[in-house]
């Protein structure tokens, strides 16, 4: 069975973000960049089913960006995957979701892969869109916000997170993909000797433009903060002052303190 | 400009996220006509044009399925725009759509600004202005971002039907945990967020609830961690709340947490990132190391 799992790596959401050159993205000096979260757990679920299947499965990780995104692929191999696929884009971040969608679908399509893992959304974009439309592309079945996963017989079960907590069951059939919600797994941290299998594990690179056949649908027009909407207060300080003035606004604004 | 507005239906309930819709072709100068798989025994408060397929035909879920009947809606009214809840109905079956009609989607659309479509970024901290390259539209609007607006006439029904198995197979509905706190009734609420940095600071914030005679609350993270119970979760996929007070410790505030919290009398707010998205429904932000500002607040008070 051949399974594959689609990471994205993005900055770290405590950054400070500032507009890029063309004011349509953030510049990416200065950002430190991990691996999306989301996608953290469709590694471990994506490794787990390749456990549970053994010698008869091959994981295989893709990702698509600059060079600096090989760095999210090793963290995969040191996970688990088995081998990876790096899709060079240095302009990534021009790429609308369709465009992605139907790079990581060009090369599955070769591959002939049965089951596809990807996270709901990304942290950075968070389009919720991309894996939904590799599975259209591809023709697909396919479950989104997954938080319970199970395979057998073919068949996936998937529990999907609705709101309010309330769950719904679906079953799929192969080949599908799934998107995978934060909290369905505890993906695990990379052991020692893990990290050093992974470094003899191949990574294969493939140019964009190889895979790449589709125009963009959607282009952004600007990025920016949001406009503030003022009224609440910033205290800054030490720490002492700091608890004497909350204290302070606490007893004149709320009826909790007396 | 023509809207076609996706309903909301779920366990045997019309969703009031549907008026929600209604608010946004509103806002858009349009004219709309709503798509609904429900049952005509809930039909929307909604003066357009309906098209109604039975939810005990077609499945409350059946992705495939509705994809077909709202390109047959699509196929009729011809609309320049598809519009869906940001939701677990919307974001799985949007894409579906825009995918079918190899046209533009916008995601999680906050507000409208000329031709473009303002959208929230990095977990909310920023926002984009995105333009549809293609003619057609699909979008998907963030919940609670426009008006409710319920209409006092009746729609005018088109019965709608749709057969085949898709690629996904509906199960049931599994309930939602039982609640061993009820945050609804608190005055004070104290949560804790993944600032807490490790489930052993998670005592440090109780202390501090306990010492307002309050809950303790927690953001999603926390939850899926493990290190707090998920019957203390606060937002969209756990409880929503209004308390007297209510303090996020180290929250970033996400949407979906927002969602859950924002409408409580006084919101206090504590991270060290000056520009985390807490601070925008906020009243007081304080910018501190939690593990040194919660200990003193908690001494001072006690």
């Amino acid at each position: 069975m051949k399974l594959l799992v689609c990471i994205k790596q993005v900055p770290d959401m405590e950054s400070r973000f500032k507009p890029n050159g063309s004011g349509t993205w953030f510049e990416e000096a200065d950002l430190a960049f991990r691996m999306n979260e989301y996608d953290e757990y469709a590694v471990e679920e994506a490794v787990r089913l390749r456990e549970q299947l053994a010698d008869s499965a091959e994981l295989t990780v893709l990702s698509i960006g600059p060079d600096r995104v090989v760095e999210a692929i090793k963290k995969a191999l040191a996970m688990g995957a088995d081998k990876a696929v790096h899709v060079q884009d240095p302009n990534v971040a021009d790429k609308d979701p369709w465009q992605i969608a139907s790079i990581i679908a060009a090369h599955a399509r070769d591959q002939g892969y049965d089951l596809i893992f990807t996270g709901m959304q990304s942290q950075d974009r968070g389009s919720a869109q991309v894996g939904v439309l590799v599975a259209e592309q591809l023709g697909h079945s396919c479950a989104t916000t997954l938080i319970g996963f199970n395979y057998g017989d073919g068949v996936v079960t998937a529990k999907r997170e609705l709101e309010g907590g309330i769950k719904g069951v679906v079953k799929l059939k192969l080949p599908a993909l799934v998107t995978c919600q934060l909290g369905l797994n505890v993906p695990r941290y990379p052991t020692l000797p893990n990290i050093m299998k992974a470094k003899k594990k191949e990574i294969a690179t493939i140019a964009v433009g190889d895979l790449l056949r589709e125009e963009a649908l959607v282009t952004t027009t600007s990025f920016h903060p949001p406009a503030k909407k003022g009224g609440g207060v910033v205290l800054e300080g030490e720490v002492g002052l700091l608890v004497d003035q909350v204290i302070g606004i606490l007893k004149e604004k709320t009826a909790v303190l007396r | 400009m023509k809207t076609l507005l996706i309903a909301e239906y779920r366990e045997g309930k019309l969703l009031d996220t549907t008026y929600e819709l209604v608010g946004f072709a509103g806002q858009l100068g349009a004219e709309s006509a709503m798509l609904l798989v429900g049952s005509d025994s809930q039909l929307p408060a909604y003066g357009g044009a309906l098209y109604l397929a039975d939810a005990a035909v077609c499945g409350e879920y059946n992705p495939d399925l509705h994809k077909k009947l709202i390109l047959q809606a699509i196929e009729n009214e011809k609309p320049d725009c598809i519009v869906f809840i940001h939701s677990s109905y919307g974001w799985d079956l949007a894409p579906r759509v825009a995918a079918a009609l190899k046209c533009a989607q916008v995601s999680e659309v906050i507000a409208i600004d000329g031709g473009n479509f303002e959208v929230g970024c990095c977990n909310a901290k920023m926002r984009r202005s995105v333009k549809a390259a293609s003619g057609r539209v699909v979008i998907t609007i963030q919940a609670g971002a426009f008006p409710v607006v319920r209409q006092d006439s009746a729609p005018r029904v088109e019965k709608l039907t749709a057969a085949g198995a898709g690629g996904v197979e509906f199960v049931g509905y599994e309930p939602a945990e039982a609640k061993d706190v009820d945050l609804a009734k608190a005055e004070v609420i104290v949560t804790a967020g993944r600032g807490v940095g490790k489930k052993e600071n998670v005592p440090v914030i109780q202390a501090l609830a306990k010492a307002l005679g309050g809950e303790l609350g927690a953001s999603r993270p926390v939850v899926d961690a493990g290190w707090v119970e998920h019957s203390h979760q606060v937002g969209t996929t756990g409880q929503t709340v209004s308390p007297k007070l209510y303090i996020a410790c180290g929250v970033s505030g996400a949407i979906q947490h927002l969602a859950g919290m924002k409408k409580s009398d006084f919101i206090l707010a504590i991270n060290k990132d000056k520009d985390a998205p807490i601070g925008e429904v906020a009243d007081v932000l304080v910018v501190a190391d939690l593990m040194q500002f919660v200990p003193a607040l908690t001494a001072k008070l006690q």
